[in-house]
């Protein structure tokens, strides 16, 4: 018998990626995902961080082009970075598998915004499985690569915060391996997307999927999983909704789908047929219920309510009462705080001694939002500092627009701040502009990763350290500047005042490392 | 008792060992042959905010999360963190919380999550020996002897 492990979705994702013999991981971290790849090193794989979600999809399709078996992860948001590739690579041929997987963070444990990344499924064209526990994430990734290889499609396998972060039973089974080699074969038809041959390829993938619908709706296939129940009320649903589902309404008969795009219009048909009332329970957007009713099934849906947060049994139980009255107000957590000592405190404090206007960006440091602080003015997206303070600058009245700061992180930095500086040198601002880099020398909000300013690879080995100062002063800011924010505070704040006065062109960097990467480096030596 | 589902939620503030109870604990009724589901909350726990774990045992669990209303235990490593989580136990649930203890008794304050774990062995239907192997295998030997003692000075304690 196989053997059995108690383990959370990302590290079942890791285990059935070894064993169906994935040749390349490639990611950005991002929670809830971050695990798969680290564990997918750790048991022998090999896995890399990309500089972003963008870079990480091209990627995974030139190993996958090359007949690679591949996985690339991220979370929701870093759909949106790697959208482009990924909805024309829909129309190509990949000759390996390409596995897409996504982390989706309904309720926002850790995220910026609650986007339901099924809706790329159905945008772009690529089939999208949907685990409801460990198991399946580790059997699902092993279906996901048949798909790919047998359609030559790239697939996305959706998890959620509660599939990457449970603890379920999973019984390591054997996946097949992949029967050929990497190999590059030439293939311009499929492989070159310019209109000509981009027309024909549109028609290509949605033959292919209507193709993998039918297969899908086969016996057999694994796609859907109905269970019967009393005549008087059916439920479609998937992912984790389902497991809530089986707890919240025993008795009513369940059609689960495994595979949630394409949408199985006949096993959806038939299943509804059976039952007097047909309930839709899905976390996040109204999408199974809208493919229900472009194929004409009645099905009763959700009250608004229920397209924010995460369900659990007893939402589930009042979803499918049809009461969407408001749940009562849970007593606040404690809110997350800079940790004491935290270096990003010291460039905080000198941002609110000149009380600048603090365009920010993503990662430990938009906690400068909290007292004492609140020094955080804005934050959009990854990168997003950059361009925000820019626009400030080129609107704002001159006395207003000198107090614009832009902040960004290093690993931020390096996933998407380098266009922003080549913006700001090339449609200078006539009051200058100034970009300060807390530089903590580590990606330490989704909890301490390597990244291309570190020096050192994804599993910690020495690898190139891209210098963020050349990296600037290359591209061809005038003024640049390195203080350590604990040592030379004081430095630091003149040489911001001077910037900022003085309507200068300017990078500060902040670089002093994030004591809780610092304790987890002595802790490897 | 494995019959019956038993759920256990811990809580407490980012950095107090919440998970690693939590993941003792699941482990414990792994291996004991028990069904067995876990889910958590951690975010951006490294900067002192609130986490929560819910443990699943016993035969049909389903949902990996504990139902309001529905935790037979509540172990609360933080005092602040009882308020907010107190909806989650059930009517006839047993709070356990930091305030059982004497931490002086403890040789760290980190120990307290290990000491709450002994705590909680008196109600739970394990057997105590897979639950100190647990703890052992979630640990680094040279803590061994602080939470085995830890353990047992929590097991000593009425609550
Ligand atoms: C597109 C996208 N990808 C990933 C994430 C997850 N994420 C949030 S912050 C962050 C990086 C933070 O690193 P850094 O900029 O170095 O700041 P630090 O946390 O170290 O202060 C990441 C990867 C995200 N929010 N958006
Ligand atoms: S984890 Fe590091 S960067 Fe984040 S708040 Fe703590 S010290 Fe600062």
């Amino acid at each position: 018998m196989a053997d059995k492990i108690l383990v959370n979705g990302n590290v079942a994702v890791a285990h059935a990626a070894l064993a169906a013999g994935v040749k390349l991981g490639v990611g950005y971290p991002g929670t809830p995902s971050t695990e798969i790849l680290e564990t997918f090193s750790a048991i022998g794989g090999h896995a890399q961080w990309a500089p972003n979600e963008k870079v990480a999809l091209e990627v995974g399709i030139g190993a996958a082009f090359g007949a690679a078996r591949t996985i690339v992860t991220m979370k929701h948001v870093g759909v949106n970075v790697a959208a482009d590739p990924l909805f024309t690579v829909a129309y190509e041929k990949v000759d390996g598998a390409l596995v897409i997987v996504v982390a989706d963070d309904p309720g926002m444990a850790s995220s910026q915004n609650e986007q339901d990344s099924r809706n790329y499924a159905r945008a772009a064209g690529v089939v999208m499985l949907e685990p409801s526990t460990s198991q399946e994430a580790y059997d699902f990734l092993g279906k996901a690569i048949e798909i790919s290889e047998r359609w030559n499609v790239p697939v996305f396998l959706r998890l959620t915060t509660r599939i990457c972060h449970s603890k379920t039973v999973v019984e390591l089974k054997e996946l097949s391996k992949a029967d050929f080699e990497p190999n590059y074969e030439k293939n311009i038809p499929e492989r070159v997307m310019v209109p000509a041959l981009a027309r024909a390829a549109h028609r290509r993938i949605v033959a292919k999927l209507h193709e993998i619908e039918a297969w899908a709706c086969e016996a057999g296939s694994g796609m859907t999983e109905e269970k019967n129940g009393d005549k008087s009320m059916g439920i479609i649903t998937s992912g984790i909704a389902a497991v809530h589902v089986y707890e919240a309404a025993p008795e009513a008969g369940v059609l689960k789908l495994n595979m949630s795009y394409p949408f199985p219009n006949k096993v959806v048909e038939e299943f509804a047929a059976k039952y007097d009332k047909v309930v839709i329970v899905e976390e996040g957007d109204r999408i199974i219920e809208k493919d229900c009713r472009m194929i004409g099934v009645e099905v009763v849906g959700k009250p608004e309510e229920f397209v924010f947060g995460e369900l659990n049994v007893a939402r589930t139980k009042k979803l499918i009462a049809g009461d969407g009255s408001p749940d009562a107000p849970t007593p606040k957590d404690r809110p997350p705080q800079l940790c004491v000592g935290c270096p990003h405190r010291y460039s905080f404090q000198v941002l609110k001694d000149l009380d600048a206007v603090v365009t920010g960006d993503i990662g430990c440091y938009t906690l400068g939002v909290m007292p004492p602080f609140e020094k955080i003015d804005t934050c959009v997206c990854m990168g997003g500092s950059i361009g925000v303070g820019l626009g400030l600058r080129h609107v704002l009245p001159d006395d207003q627009a000198r107090k614009v700061v832009s902040v960004i992180g290093d690993s931020t930095f390096m996933h998407s701040g380098l266009t922003g500086i080549v913006d700001m040198v090339y449609n200078r601002p006539k009051t200058g502009h100034v970009v300060m880099i807390l530089d903590n020398s580590i990606t330490a909000m989704t909890g301490m990763q390597e990244h291309p300013g570190t020096g050192r690879a994804l599993d910690h080995s020495p690898a190139y350290q891209v210098s963020v100062e050349d990296v600037c002063k290359g591209i061809g800011v005038e003024n640049v500047a390195v203080f350590d924010p604990l040592k030379e505070q004081e430095e630091m704040k003149a040489t911001l005042k001077d910037y900022l006065d003085n309507d200068k062109i300017g990078v500060i960097i902040a670089r002093r490392a994030c004591i809780i990467a610092l304790k987890n480096l002595s802790q490897r030596k | 008792m494995s019959k019956k589902v038993t759920n256990v939620v811990f809580a407490g503030i980012g950095g107090q060992g919440v998970l690693k109870a939590s993941d003792i604990l699941a482990d414990a009724a792994f291996a004991s042959g028990i069904e067995i589901k876990k889910a958590e909350v951690h975010g951006m726990s490294q900067r002192g905010g609130s986490v929560s774990s819910d443990v699943r045992f016993g035969e049909g669990v389903l949902s990996p999360m504990v139902p309001e209303g529905k935790a037979d235990y509540l172990v609360v490593l933080d005092e602040t963190q009882v308020e907010p989580n107190a909806g989650c136990l059930a009517e006839d649930g047993k709070l356990i919380t930091v305030n059982h203890l004497d931490v002086s008794k403890l040789q760290s304050p980190k120990c307290v999550n290990i000491a709450l774990l002994g705590v909680l062995s008196n109600f739970l239907d394990l057997d105590v020996e897979i639950l100190k192997n647990s703890v052992k295998a979630n640990l680094a030997e040279k803590l061994h002897e602080m939470n085995m003692a830890a353990f047992e000075y929590g097991q000593s304690i009425e609550a």
